[in-house]
C-alpha cells in the first residue's frame, strides 16, 4: 500500500514538472525570446489558459503527499523552511505577472509584469532544481526524522550542507537548461514567425548544454550519494530508464532538425519523465535520505499514514484524478493550435 | 509564552486572515453572477448580461488574489506546524488533498472559459462555465471547513501507537455534524459579503448618477440575496452553531459570553468589557435568562461558567475571543436590520430614491468582511488551547525545528508582499469601478481564448 502511494505521489510530481515545466520554461525565456509587445502577448496567450491548471498539480501533489506520507511533508516542509517560503513568494509574484498584466494597458506596467513573470519563473526553476538536488543528496536528519537546513553554508555537500552547495547548484542549473528547452519546445509548437525562429535557435544552442549537464549531474549524483545506484545494481530492468532519457534527448535533437514540433515537445516530455522516474527509482524505498546515519532516513514505511487512511483515499483519488485528466483533455483540445500573431 | 510558538501562531493567523478576504467574496459573488446570468438568459434583457460581465471582471481579479494567497496556506501546515501535520495528516490532509483533486482542477479548467470564453462558448455554454466555477468554489469551501471541523470536533478517527491519527471512516469526517453546521454558517456569511458588495456598488452608482440602470440591478440583486443570507445566518445556522458549540465546547461558550460563574437563568451580555482578573464584566448591559433560553430553550436551565473548568483548559485569550464573538454577533444583527429596511423600501418601490438608505448600504460594504473575520477568530481562538479539540494542544503542534527568528523573517516577508498586493488590488478594482459596466472595452492585451479558429 505504501508503494502504491509512493508511485502515485511520484506520478503527480512528474505530472507537475511536465505540465507546469513548460509554462515555467516559457516564463524563463520570456524576456529573451519574445522581444516585441506582440511576441510577449503570444507567449502569454500560449500559456494563459493552462498555466493555472498546471500549477494545481503542485497543490494536489502537495496535498496528496501530506495525506499519504505526513512525516515526509512535515519534516521536509519545515526543514526546507526558508527555500519553501521563498518559493511561495515567487509563486505569488509570478501569478501577479501573468494575470494582472492584461488589466493595465500601459507600457511601463506591462514591462513590470513581464519582468515579474520572467524572473519569478526563472528563480522557481532554480529552486525546484535545487530541491531535487537536496533530496538526492540527503539532508542531516536527526533521530526524530526532523532537520533544518540554512540556505547555504560552505557550499560543500558534507555533513552540514545548506540548501545550496555545488552539487545542488549544479542540479539547479541542469534543471534550468532542461526546463528552458521544454518551455521553448512548447512555445515552438504554439507560435509562428520570428518568435518561432528565435526559439528554434535557442533550442539548438541549449541542446548540447542539456546533454552535458545531464551527464555531469548524473556523475555528480553518484559521487555525492553512491547508494543511489543500489536499485540499479539489483536488476537490469532499471536500466531502461536512462535509455529512455537518452532517447528523449535524441528525439529533441532529431525532431527539432526535421521541424516536427509536436514530436520534439513529446521527446522533451519523455526526457523529463525518464529523469524523474530514474531519480524516484534510485531513492525507493527512501523518500528523503539521511546524509548521516541511514537509520534516520525517511522511508515509505516510517512516513506513511495509517493503513485505514491510505486505503480510504484510494477510491476518491482514482476517481478524482480521472475526472481531472478529463478536464485537461477538454481544455487542451479547446485551446489546441497555434496562437495568432495579432488580434484579427 | 514560548517565543517560537507565538510567532508561528501569528504567522498562520496573519496569512489565513488576509487570505480569507478573497474567498469570501469569490464564494459570495459566484452564485450572484450565476443568478444574473440566469436572468439574462430568461429575460433576454442585455442589462443582466452586461451586469454579469462586469462582476465577472471583479470576480477574476479577486479570484487570482485568492489563489495566490491560498497556495501558501496549503504549505504552511508543513512549514510552521510540522508536528501537528505529522500527527494529523492521515485525517485532515484527506479533505485538503480532495480539495486539490476535486475543486482546484475543476476551477482552474473552467475559470479561463468563464473569464474569457463568453463569445466562444455561447450564452448557454458560458452559463455552465460560470456554474462550474461556482460549484468548484463552494466545494473548495466545504473541504476546508471539513478539515477545520475535524479539529474543532474530531470524529471517525483511530489513534495509532505513535500518537498519530488515522481515519476510520472518510464519510464520517465529511459528514461530521459540526462541519455541516459550520459550512452552512460560513457560506451564508460569504453570500452576505457578496450581497453587500453588490448593493454597495449599486448605491454608489445611483448616488453618483452614473450607470443608473446597472445600479438598480445591483441593488435589487444584492438586497434580495442579502435578506435571505442575513436571515439564514442568524436562524437556523447561527442558532444551531451556537447550541452545538455549547454542548461540545462548553468552556468556549462560557468564555465567549464571559460567563465566569455557572448559573441558572444565565444572562446574555450585549455590551461590556470582561475583566479576567476580577472575573466580572465592566460596564455591562445584559439581558437576563437569555443565554439559558438560547442554548436550552428554557430560561431556567443552568449554563456552566468558566469556574466549572480547570484554568489550563480555558481559551488562552478570553478578551479577544469575547470581543470577536460580540463583534460578529452584533454586526450580524445589524446586517439583518439593514437588509430588512432595504427590502421593505425595495418592495415599496422607494429604495432607489431613498438617499439615506443608499448611503447606509454603500458605507456598510466593509463590515461583512469584519464580521466574517471576527467569526473565524471566534472559532479558532475559541478552540484554544487545543489544535485538535481535547486531543492535541497547540503548544505541541508547531515546528520546533524552525526558530522564532526564521518565523519572523518569513512573517515580515508575507506582510510586505501582501501590502504590495493590497495596493495593486485597490488600484485595479478602482479602475474597473470607474470604467463601470458600460465603459469602453477593457484593455485586455492578451485574451487567452483567441487561439486559431476562435474569436475573442
Amino acid at each position: 500500500m505504501e508503494t502504491i502511494w509512493f508511485v502515485l505521489v511520484v506520478l503527480m510530481l512528474i505530472g507537475y514538472v511536465v505540465l507546469d515545466g513548460f509554462d515555467l520554461g516559457a516564463g524563463a525565456l520570456h524576456l529573451v525570446a519574445a522581444r516585441t509587445g506582440d511576441q510577449r502577448r503570444m507567449v502569454l496567450q500560449a500559456i494563459g489558459p493552462v498555466w493555472d491548471g498546471n500549477e494545481v498539480w503542485l497543490l494536489a501533489a502537495g496535498g496528496t503527499l501530506f495525506y499519504a506520507f505526513p512525516l515526509l511533508y512535515a519534516s521536509s516542509f519545515s526543514g526546507f523552511y526558508l527555500a519553501l517560503n521563498i518559493v511561495l513568494w515567487l509563486l505569488v509574484f509570478r501569478a501577479i505577472g501573468i494575470e494582472f498584466r492584461m488589466h493595465l494597458a500601459n507600457s511601463v506596467w506591462r514591462a513590470f509584469f513581464d519582468g515579474a513573470f520572467s524572473l519569478a519563473s526563472l528563480l522557481l526553476i532554480v529552486f525546484f532544481g535545487a530541491a531535487l538536488g537536496n533530496v538526492m543528496r540527503g539532508v542531516p536528519l536527526g533521530p526524530d526524522h526532523y532537520f533544518f537546513v540554512p540556505l547555504w553554508t560552505d557550499f560543500r555537500p558534507g555533513s552540514h550542507p545548506g540548501i545550496l552547495d555545488w552539487y545542488t547548484v549544479l542540479c539547479a542549473v541542469a534543471t534550468l537548461v532542461a526546463v528552458s528547452v521544454h518551455g521553448a519546445l512548447y512555445l515552438i509548437l504554439k507560435t509562428e514567425g520570428a518568435l518561432n525562429a528565435r526559439l528554434r535557435a535557442i533550442v539548438k544552442l541549449l541542446w548540447p548544454a542539456l546533454v552535458l549537464f545531464s551527464g555531469v549531474a548524473l556523475w555528480a549524483s553518484v559521487l555525492v550519494h553512491p547508494q543511489l545506484l543500489d536499485n540499479y545494481r539489483a536488476g537490469p530492468a532499471g536500466w531502461i530508464i536512462p535509455a529512455l532519457a537518452a532517447a528523449g534527448l535524441g528525439g529533441i535533437f532529431h525532431f527539432t532538425r526535421t521541424g516536427r514540433e509536436r514530436n520534439a515537445f513529446l521527446s522533451s516530455c519523455l526526457y523529463i519523465v525518464a529523469v524523474l522516474s530514474g531519480a524516484a527509482f534510485a531513492l525507493y524505498p527512501d523518500l528523503l535520505p539521511s546524509s548521516g546515519d541511514p537509520a534516520n532516513s525517511i522511508t515509505i514505511r516510517n512516513a506513511a499514514a495509517g493503513g485505514l487512511s491510505l486505503s480510504a483515499g484510494l477510491y476518491w483519488w482514482v476517481a478524482g484524478m480521472l475526472v481531472a485528466i478529463g478536464y485537461f483533455v477538454l481544455v487542451y483540445t479547446m485551446f489546441k493550435g497555434k496562437v495568432r500573431a495579432s488580434h484579427a | 509564552m514560548n517565543d517560537a510558538l507565538f510567532i508561528h501562531r501569528i504567522h498562520f493567523a496573519f496569512t489565513i486572515t488576509y487570505h480569507y478576504i478573497f474567498p469570501q467574496l469569490t464564494m459570495g459573488l459566484a452564485p450572484l453572477i450565476v443568478a444574473l446570468k440566469t436572468l439574462g438568459l430568461r429575460t433576454q434583457d442585455p442589462v443582466y448580461g452586461n451586469a454579469a460581465r462586469f462582476w465577472t471582471k471583479i470576480f477574476g481579479i479577486n479570484f487570482v488574489a485568492g489563489v495566490v494567497t491560498g497556495i501558501p496556506m496549503e504549505f504552511q501546515f508543513g512549514t510552521n506546524w510540522s508536528r501537528f501535520s505529522q500527527l494529523t495528516g492521515g485525517v485532515i490532509a484527506q479533505p485538503l488533498a480532495m480539495e486539490g483533486v476535486f475543486s482546484f482542477f475543476l476551477e482552474s479548467a473552467f475559470l479561463g472559459m468563464f473569464l474569457f470564453g463568453e463569445k466562444r462558448l455561447g450564452r448557454v455554454g458560458h452559463w455552465w462555465a460560470a456554474f462550474l466555477v461556482f460549484l468548484g468554489s463552494w466545494l473548495s469551501g466545504f473541504f476546508i471547513v471539513a478539515a477545520d471541523a475535524w479539529m474543532q470536533h474530531p470524529v471517525a478517527y483511530n489513534r495509532l501507537p505513535d500518537g498519530s491519527f488515522e481515519v476510520t471512516s472518510l464519510w464520517g469526517v465529511l459528514a461530521n455534524r459540526w462541519a455541516l453546521i459550520q459550512y452552512a454558517h460560513t457560506m451564508s456569511g460569504a453570500v452576505i459579503t457578496g450581497a453587500f458588495a453588490m448593493s454597495a456598488l449599486g448605491a454608489f452608482y445611483l448616488l453618483n448618477n452614473r450607470h443608473a440602470a446597472y445600479g438598480r440591478v445591483f441593488l435589487r440583486t444584492g438586497v434580495i440575496a442579502g435578506i435571505i443570507a442575513t436571515a439564514f445566518q442568524i436562524f437556523p445556522s447561527g442558532d444551531m452553531h451556537g447550541r452545538y458549540m455549547a454542548h461540545h465546547q462548553p468552556v468556549t461558550t462560557a468564555a465567549m459570553e464571559a460567563l465566569f460563574q455557572s448559573q441558572t437563568g444565565a444572562p446574555i451580555v450585549i455590551l461590556g468589557q470582561p475583566d479576567i482578573e476580577r472575573r466580572r464584566i465592566d460596564n455591562p448591559i445584559v439581558v437576563n435568562n437569555a443565554l439559558s433560553f438560547l442554548i436550552y430553550g428554557t430560561t431556567r436551565a443552568e449554563v456552566k461558567g468558566l469556574d466549572q473548568f480547570p484554568q489550563q483548559d480555558w481559551p488562552t485569550n478570553i478578551p479577544l475571543l469575547y470581543f470577536a464573538y460580540h463583534v460578529m454577533a452584533g454586526l450580524g444583527t445589524l446586517f439583518a436590520a439593514v437588509m430588512i429596511v432595504s427590502a421593505l423600501l425595495l418592495w415599496r418601490g422607494a429604495l432607489f430614491r431613498t438617499s439615506w438608505m443608499l448611503w447606509v448600504l454603500m458605507l456598510a460594504f466593509p463590515f461583512p468582511y469584519i464580521a466574517n473575520t471576527a467569526g473565524w477568530l471566534t472559532a479558532e481562538i475559541g478552540r484554544q488551547p487545543w489544535l485538535v479539540y481535547g486531543l492535541l494542544r497547540t503548544q505541541d503542534g508547531f515546528s520546533s525545528n524552525v526558530s522564532a527568528a526564521n518565523g519572523l523573517f518569513t512573517l515580515l516577508g508575507f506582510m510586505g508582499l501582501y501590502g504590495l498586493l493590497s495596493i495593486l488590488l485597490l488600484f485595479l478594482f478602482q479602475r474597473e469601478i470607474e470604467r463601470g459596466p458600460e465603459g469602453p472595452p477593457g484593455d485586455e492585451d492578451y485574451v487567452p481564448v483567441t487561439v486559431s479558429g476562435g474569436e475573442a
